[in-house]
């Protein structure tokens, strides 16, 4: 085929030897895989965890939030290593539902799930989840699949012929590895999908209950119990490399409630000055030193507005690398401003961090509300209903 | 290094100064790009460093160091560098302790902490070799940062302490310097930050001070720079010098401006 093309006339042969070179399908236009600049070698072998991504900025490998408008405030996402802080609302509505979407996110792509905390049985918890918003034609598609398996014709096609030659891809709804999914809060997660999903709970009261020698420290009992609870999840399970024995190409999602709450037998919501005054930061310090020799991610929160002493929340504040604050409307004066008439708070991300590069990240967007409806939670800038009143008295004017 | 602060500062990493205390302080910033500017500098003028990194892991500075033009894993594999990693020490030394002291013995005790077994750290780490070969300009403590450790329940006093053992063993007994950076908590009422603040701020000789703008956030000045040069052992009635610039932070670069002066503006 070749060599007729070679000895045809000059007017024939640049055509031929195109036809040859896509049917070699060896072409020239090679695409780039992504840089590994912020990365080390291992880059190639991270990218194929499902549910993840390299970010456009440092190559950092980043997950999902499970809310698209939150990831896209992050700057893509939320980095693997790093922690999530959510500063609660006043009285606690809000910030479930992100660390439900967190945890949500989780199951839709596999993740290995870590769920703590001292008011809920991570069960339970696990029951409340959303339920992620599928393509109605991927539904479609799956019953039919599951009616007409062996009557599937061979309809040959006709214009797009080379699509033929690709192999059928499957249609699974339960593992996705799409970055960002849809939820509805309407409804709950499926209960097989829960159980399909790999999760351990750390309920405080349970584990709390057996006495343990511990050398004094100032770490509050508590908190000692969960982090060597995630320190053998990550070690056990090979999330930080260091098992001979397993091999792990998973992140572990790591959701922590209600940190710093009196629940946890932490008093820096009671007292200014408290005795055990560094046991939270003393935490979350070392959860960082975790972290960031895994492949996890955590989201904590914490009811900052309850905590007395303002230096802890700075404290917190610096230890934590990404941190997003929630102020509902519920019982303050900006409830009645005709500005925030339509949403139900306000969401302040105010910090952003600054890993493996120099240049200051801050989000460009500052005034940003959101609105709890009935199926979605959405992020977005309020619109300010003066501007219509102004624009018709503007013209008024100029037509007199 | 950025070369716009070393104009600033009238250094070059040939002629750097010995014996001296810098302070680095943010408020309301983050103040690491100094850091990052300190360490690729005395890397480049031949120094020995050993680098106390509470905050962050070895790869980010690697990674920044990079984009700097230096290779910390170099300096590192040729004894230039002693990388104490804190994050990842404290998991060793809280999740599997053994008998021998480790520098960050403290996070294992009840009360304020003492921080001698660092400070052993930090002098067999610097202490200068008696062999004859090459041997390193002069010893460099750079420490990231000071305000953790009040976080992990050391108190201020045993912090300005270990400071000044440090002081005294670096800068005076061997003719090195100390970097330190410490967070400005500003308003946040933190009494503990603000005596190590003032304490190592009237023992400095040099102090840079980051600030974001009074204004709040810009896109093209990303704060400002407050830099006060201190003579503490010669108290004259001489005013400190003292400059201050506004800076935007590039992705491997910094660039410094006059205030008001920023290109954007202009």
């Amino acid at each position: 085929m070749a060599a007729a093309a070679s000895c045809s006339t000059s007017t024939r042969s640049t055509g031929s030897v195109v036809v040859a070179a896509s049917r070699n399908s060896v072409t020239s236009f090679q695409r780039r895989g992504p840089r590994a600049s912020g990365t080390d070698s291992g880059c190639s072998r991270l990218v194929s965890i499902a549910g993840t991504r390299p970010s456009v900025r440092n190559g950092q490998l980043l997950v999902s939030t499970g809310l698209p408008a939150l990831d896209q405030l992050l700057g893509g996402g939320l980095a693997v290593g790093t922690v999530l802080l959510i500063e609660e609302d006043k009285y606690n509505i809000y910030s479930p539902l992100l660390f439900k979407y967190f945890l949500a996110e989780g199951i839709v792509t596999g993740h290995t799930l870590l769920v703590a905390s001292a008011k809920e049985d991570p069960a339970d918890i696990l029951q409340e989840l959303p339920a992620p918003l599928l393509d109605d034609n991927c539904k479609k598609e799956c019953d039919e699949d599951i009616c007409n398996h062996k009557t599937e014709s061979n309809i040959k096609m006709k214009i797009a012929w080379r699509y033929q030659l690709l192999p059928k891809m499957e249609a699974r709804p339960v593992s996705s590895s799409r970055f960002g999914h849809y939820y509805d809060v309407s409804k709950r997660i499926p209960q097989e999908l829960i159980e399909a999903s790999k999760w351990h709970g750390f309920f405080l009261p349970e584990k709390i209950s057996s006495t343990l020698n511990l050398e004094p420290c100032s770490l509050n009992h508590g908190y000692i119990k969960l982090l060597q609870f995630i320190q053998n999840i990550i070690y056990e399970e090979g999330f930080d490399g260091s098992n001979p024995q397993k091999k792990q190409k998973n992140i572990l999602r790591i959701g922590i409630q209600n940190l710093g709450s009196p629940l946890w037998g932490d008093d820096i919501c009671w007292t200014e000055n408290c005795d055990s005054n560094h046991s939270l930061t003393k935490f979350l310090y070392m959860l960082r030193g975790l972290l960031r020799s895994s492949l996890s991610a955590c989201i904590i929160t914490v009811p900052t507005h309850l905590i007395q002493n303002k230096a802890i929340i700075a404290r917190v504040t610096n230890l934590s690398d990404t941190v997003v604050g929630l102020e509902s409307f519920i019982g303050s004066e900006k409830e009645t401003n005709p500005l925030y008439k339509d949403y139900h708070g306000l969401i302040h991300i105010r910090q952003i961090p600054q890993l493996n590069n120099l240049i200051y990240d801050v989000s460009d967007v500052k005034d940003l509300a959101f609105k709890l409806k009935r199926k979605l939670f959405t992020i977005e800038k309020p619109r300010c209903c003066y501007n219509l009143q102004n624009r018709t008295r503007l013209c008024g004017l100029i037509r007199v | 290094m950025f070369p716009e602060l070393n104009n600033l500062l009238n250094t070059t990493p040939d002629q750097a100064e010995q014996g001296k205390l810098t302070l680095l302080c943010d408020a309301k910033t983050d103040g690491s790009f100094l850091v990052h500017h300190f360490l690729s500098f005395y890397l480049k003028a031949n120094c020995k460093v050993c680098f106390v990194a509470l905050i962050q892991s070895f790869s980010h500075y690697n990674i920044v160091g990079q984009k700097l033009g230096v290779s910390l894993t170099t300096a590192r594999e040729c004894g230039q560098l002693v990388f104490l990693e804190g994050l990842k020490s404290a998991v060793d030394v809280f999740f599997r302790p053994q008998e021998e002291p480790h520098p960050l013995q403290f996070l294992r005790e009840a009360n304020s902490g003492n921080l001698q077994p660092l400070y052993e750290f930090v002098q067999e780490a610097l202490k200068p070799v008696d062999s004859g070969e090459a041997a390193w300009r002069c010893p460099v403590l750079l420490v990231d940062d000071l305000s953790v450790l009040l976080s992990l329940g050391v108190g201020a006093v045993a912090v300005l302490d270990f400071i000044h053992y440090c002081r005294a063993t670096v800068c005076w007994e061997w003719k090195g310097n100390v970097v330190a950076l410490v967070h400005d908590s500003g308003d946040a009422e933190d009494e503990e930050n603000d005596i190590l603040l003032n304490g190592l701020g009237h023992q400095s000789h040099l102090i840079l001070r980051a600030e974001g703008l009074a204004t709040g956030f810009c896109k093209d000045v990303h704060g400002q720079l407050r830099i006060l040069w201190r003579r503490p052992s010669e108290p004259t009635a001489q005013r400190d010098r003292s400059l201050t610039y506004q800076y935007k932070i590039q992705d491997k670069n910094v660039s410094f401006f006059a205030k008001g002066m920023s290109p954007a503006v202009l």
